[in-house]
């Protein structure tokens, strides 16, 4: 018989597969590790497969792989323009990671590697880390005007510059938090809202099988249907923050 | 004084009626202006999200700060 865990937090637990360990550092192959390895198989797979025979009229499987990339390559050029232009494959790369790490999180029994913030959080601090080094690598000083806003009057704009640097350096917090929050919210609360079907079945028999039937179902659904939209939405948003912050390291002052 | 981090934690959820009101106030001004003019609607769709997104932070950090009372409370 399978063992089904009533605590909602045992779905994050990560575990050691393939213990591991290099002078003290533990490296072990987790189930997260498995998953983003999996997911990052997938994409390169589908791809391969999608594009094995290229033809000028996409097939199917090909025109599926161009919108997927298209996609993205519209969000690049909407928010950067052209300057944004090299860095479609990064933010293609990012936007596919998250995203099927995400929906790969949604089978039952599977692990969502884009649950814990040290994943996020080092998805959020390369991207920091790159618009802080593209930034100066392209302006030198002039990067620092991404604190001076312009058109703002002498005697508060000491004070904005203040603001302006705490929500510079609070972008890697927010990037990682916000993915890791929506990724762990929602599955909690997925398998919060499950849990009242074996409660209303031990606890009221006949009658609470009924009423897990015609009210928690539906809700279960509806619900696995909006984790489904939050997957796509946050890798969305993570790439279309990506490309934002970027655009200060392409033209700093512009805002 | 065992528990207090839980009332602490269930405080700090707070946070979230403050970005509820915000998330509300973006989706609805973009429906009603989308409304007036459809055709302009799509180019703006990457800003709704990126003022969504900005805005849902700040509901996140009471998230997190609940979780920190709960899991890890200082003291």
């Amino acid at each position: 018989m399978l063992q089904v865990a009533t605590d909602p937090m045992h779905q994050f637990q990560v575990a050691r597969w393939i213990p591991f360990e290099i002078g003290g550092v533990d490296l072990s192959f987790t189930n997260s590790a498995f998953f983003m390895v999996l997911g990052v198989l997938l994409i390169i797979g589908f791809f391969a497969w999608a594009l094995s025979r290229p033809q000028t009229v996409p097939s199917r499987k090909q025109s599926l792989a161009e919108i997927w990339y298209g996609f993205v390559a519209g969000i690049v050029k909407d928010v950067n323009h052209d300057a944004g232009k090299p860095f479609v494959p990064l933010i293609f790369t990012i936007f596919s990671f998250i995203f099927v790490a995400n929906i790969l999180g949604m089978l039952p029994y599977a692990f969502t590697s884009t649950s814990h913030i040290v994943v996020t959080g080092a998805l959020a601090i390369f991207t920091f880390l790159l618009v802080v080094v593209i930034g100066v690598w392209k302006n030198g000083f002039g990067f620092l005007k991404v604190f001076v806003p312009s058109g703002v009057p002498w005697y508060i704009l000491w004070f904005v510059v203040i603001i302006e640097v705490f929500s510079f350096l609070s972008r890697p917090l927010s990037l990682g938090m916000r993915l890791f929050a929506n990724m762990l919210g929602g599955h909690v609360a997925l398998k919060v809202f499950a849990g009242f079907v074996p409660q209303l079945i031990t606890g009221l028999g006949i009658l609470g099988a009924g009423m897990a039937a015609a009210l928690v179902m539906p809700l279960v659904i509806g619900v696995t249907a909006l984790e489904f939209l939050v997957a796509f939405l946050q890798a969305y948003v993570f790439a279309i923050l990506a490309c934002v912050y970027l655009n200060d390291a392409l033209h700093p002052g512009g805002h | 004084m065992e528990g207090l981090n839980l009332i602490a934690a269930g405080l700090a959820c707070v946070a979230m009626a403050g970005a509820g009101i915000g998330v509300g106030t973006i989706f609805g001004n973009y429906l009603s202006a989308a409304i007036r003019n459809p055709s302009a609607a799509q180019q703006q769709f990457g800003n709704l999200i990126f003022g969504f997104a900005v805005t849902e932070a700040l509901g996140i950090f009471g998230f997190a700060i609940a979780l920190i009372l709960i899991y890890a409370p200082p003291g």
